[in-house]
């Protein structure tokens, strides 16, 4: 594919730049978490 | 293990999975799956069904991400603004507007940042060079630093009425930028090219993987709200808490014993 390195970069940027904030994000919910209990989650 | 875990309304079990995945509801479980099943969809007629452009080849690849995270990221901050103006707005006056609003900004950024380095990389393809100070790629850089700007003025400090406040205030002023950025291709007639989609050059199997991209990009905007402003919503009331047991020390401190 001509170009490959700079369309499959973006497509690898992006797709890891997501994945990376979703991880961390999720990490940071399960920390606080700990602190909180359920029945004072509104959505559970 | 904490004490909640005894809880009567929760069965072992519930609590086990509300720890692994506490944000979590069946609902954006749900979305979540949808989301990838999208992105899956999105990699694969991005990268190997579509057709090449006539002119650009295999650059027009890096649109189906490019244009919906712009979108998105245009979404995002108009949700950021909308919610800003309900919170200060004093009959709903509440901090889930304002969480709400720093979820949907924070989000925003990512999708903002996506854009940028996507579009650097199909400038160089295009272009020649990865980046040019011509008005929408200004405008855009300069809408993304106003963002980060307003993520860096909610850690402040203060109380959350104080953060949602001075936040909200600032977020009306940034949402002005975005028709800025919108319209910088007609107003100034830039390097970046006019509006693809609006100006009907894209048709048959381009403009529908175009749509997988926006589609799949919306669930995954959504999915990431949902949760973010969840995670927001958790780590405000373990600073409450914190403030609670910090004046309960206090107090102690001050009975003579």
């Amino acid at each position: 594919m001509l170009n490959a390195p700079y369309v499959i970069g973006s497509y690898v940027v992006t797709l890891g730049g997501i994945a990376l904030y979703t991880w961390r994000m999720l990490g940071q919910a399960r920390t606080a978490a700990r602190q909180v209990p359920p029945e004072d989650r509104p959505w559970t | 293990m904490t004490g909640f875990m005894t809880s009567p309304r929760n069965s072992p079990g519930t609590v086990a999975v509300l720890d692994r995945a506490p944000t979590s509801t069946t609902f954006s479980r749900v979305l979540g799956i949808a989301t990838l099943v999208g992105i899956g969809w999105l990699v694969v007629f991005g990268l190997f069904l579509s057709p090449n452009d006539r002119v650009q080849k295999t650059g027009v690849r890096i649109m189906y991400i490019h244009v919906p995270s712009a979108w998105l990221a245009y979404l995002a901050f108009g949700v950021t603004g909308v919610s800003s103006l309900a919170y200060l707005w004093k009959r709903t006056r509440s901090l889930a507007w304002d969480r709400l609003a720093g979820a949907s900004a924070e989000v925003g950024v990512l999708f903002m940042g996506i854009t940028l380095v996507s579009g650097s990389l199909w400038g160089r393809i295009s272009w020649g060079t990865y980046w040019t100070w011509d008005a929408r790629l200004t405008t855009t850089a300069f809408l993304f630093v106003t963002y980060i700007g307003y993520l860096a003025v909610r850690d402040l400090g203060g109380t959350h009425q104080q953060r949602a406040k001075r936040s909200a205030v600032l977020a009306v002023l940034a949402m002005l930028e975005v028709p800025l950025v919108h319209f910088s291709v007609t107003w100034w007639r830039p390097l970046h090219q006019n509006e693809t989609v609006e100006n009907g050059k894209l048709s048959g199997l381009m403009l529908f993987t175009l749509f997988v991209g926006l589609i799949a990009f919306t669930l995954l905007y959504v999915w990431l709200v949902l949760h973010r402003q969840r995670v927001l919503t958790l780590l405000d009331q373990v600073d409450d808490r914190g403030l609670d047991v910090a004046i309960a020390e206090r107090r102690n401190e001050s009975v003579p014993s």
